[in-house]
């Protein structure tokens, strides 16, 4: 297992560790402090273990406060982490990101989705963050002055994957109040574990409103993806190795990059580098100078 | 490729959205977040 993949399963525990949530029985989920700060991934707030909020639904949830206006605390909190890293949370700190990483190891063909395709649909994350996470949670009421978290309620398969399945299977209260949206919800979760073996990330790429979020500070944010056009070659090596389908030596700084650092490492000429702002990494510089000398 | 943005860009920006989150803070948000976290969130779930 790389490095990464154990960030993000270590992560994944840390933030998921209140055992007791787990126990059989009427479920009791973690009430300490710890849950007024968000987690910077996508993380249901719902799951038995989980130890702190999810931010996109703690930001529906303020919106949800028509009286609040702006959700600030949760805006500020993320677009912080999108100045600092980007999309860097999406690659190291997501736990849904890497059950859809793993889901993609099994070995089948893999879907290639043609360009005509692929580009459209990426658009979607932003729609469903400007709609189902800004727009009708912020304005819509119901008869009764009850605002909805669209996203959480109608798409989020974080949500049934952590919280779901889980409470459901634990309480039986819940079991017998089982209605349509659970099913649909079941349903979205099932097509995105699906698709998921055979595209790589498909909710990261066309869903998740976080990702979407984050992307928008890829270009400004303070760790950025270099790349030294002095040294590349042009050998397409980088490219070919983005998962997310990124050309790292034209546009090292797309929305669409996770900051994995797939392509930093099959570029054969260490043309490519992570670091802050215009300055290059200088340890990885020195370490690839070393090796082409050698 | 498009001329980048400078660093000095971003540096303003941090203590700018550290601003709203503190902002955020002081309008209370973060008793909507614990309030909400605390308790099994029905739609979430697919329940609700």
């Amino acid at each position: 297992m790389d490095k990464r993949k154990l960030v993000q399963a270590g992560w994944g525990i840390l933030t998921n560790a209140y055992v007791k949530g787990f126990l059989p029985g009427a479920p009791v989920l973690y009430q300490g402090p710890l849950k007024q700060f968000c987690v910077p991934g996508l993380n249901c707030y719902s799951c038995p273990g989980a130890l702190g909020s999810c931010p996109i639904g703690s930001m529906q949830a303020v919106f949800d406060a028509r009286e609040r206006g702006i959700a600030a605390y949760v805006i500020g909190y993320l677009a912080t982490i999108g100045l600092f890293v980007g999309r860097f949370i999406c690659g190291w700190l997501c736990v849904f990101g890497l059950i859809q990483e793993l889901l993609y190891k099994i070995p089948t063909p893999k879907l290639e989705i043609p360009q005509k395709i692929d580009q459209p649909l990426r658009y979607l994350k932003y729609a469903i963050l400007l709609v189902l996470v800004f727009a009708l949670p912020f304005f819509y009421r119901s008869q009764f002055g009850a605002g909805e978290p669209f996203f959480c309620k109608y798409v989020c398969p974080v949500g049934t994957l952590e919280g779901g399945i889980p409470l459901v299977l634990l309480d039986s209260t819940l079991r017998s109040v089982l209605g349509w949206l659970f099913r649909w919800k079941f349903f979205l979760l099932v097509l995105c574990i699906l698709s998921s073996i055979f595209v790589y990330r498909p909710f990261c790429k066309f869903l998740c409103p976080l990702g979407a979020f984050y992307g928008l500070f890829q270009k400004i944010s303070l760790i950025r993806m270099r790349v030294d056009k002095g040294k590349c070659v042009g050998c397409g090596h980088c490219a070919a190795a983005c998962k997310m389908k990124v050309d790292p030596c034209h546009n090292p700084n797309s929305n669409e990059c996770i900051r994995c650092r797939e392509c930093v490492k099959a570029c054969p000429v260490h043309a490519l580098s992570m670091g802050i702002g215009n300055k290059e990494m200088k340890r990885e510089q020195e370490i690839a100078e070393k090796e082409i000398i050698v | 490729m498009k001329k980048e943005v400078p660093l000095r860009v971003t540096v303003a920006l941090i203590p700018l959205a550290m601003a709203l989150c503190a902002l955020g803070v002081y309008r209370g948000e973060v008793a909507i977040v614990l309030n909400k976290a605390i308790n099994i969130c029905l739609e979430c779930i697919g329940l609700g």
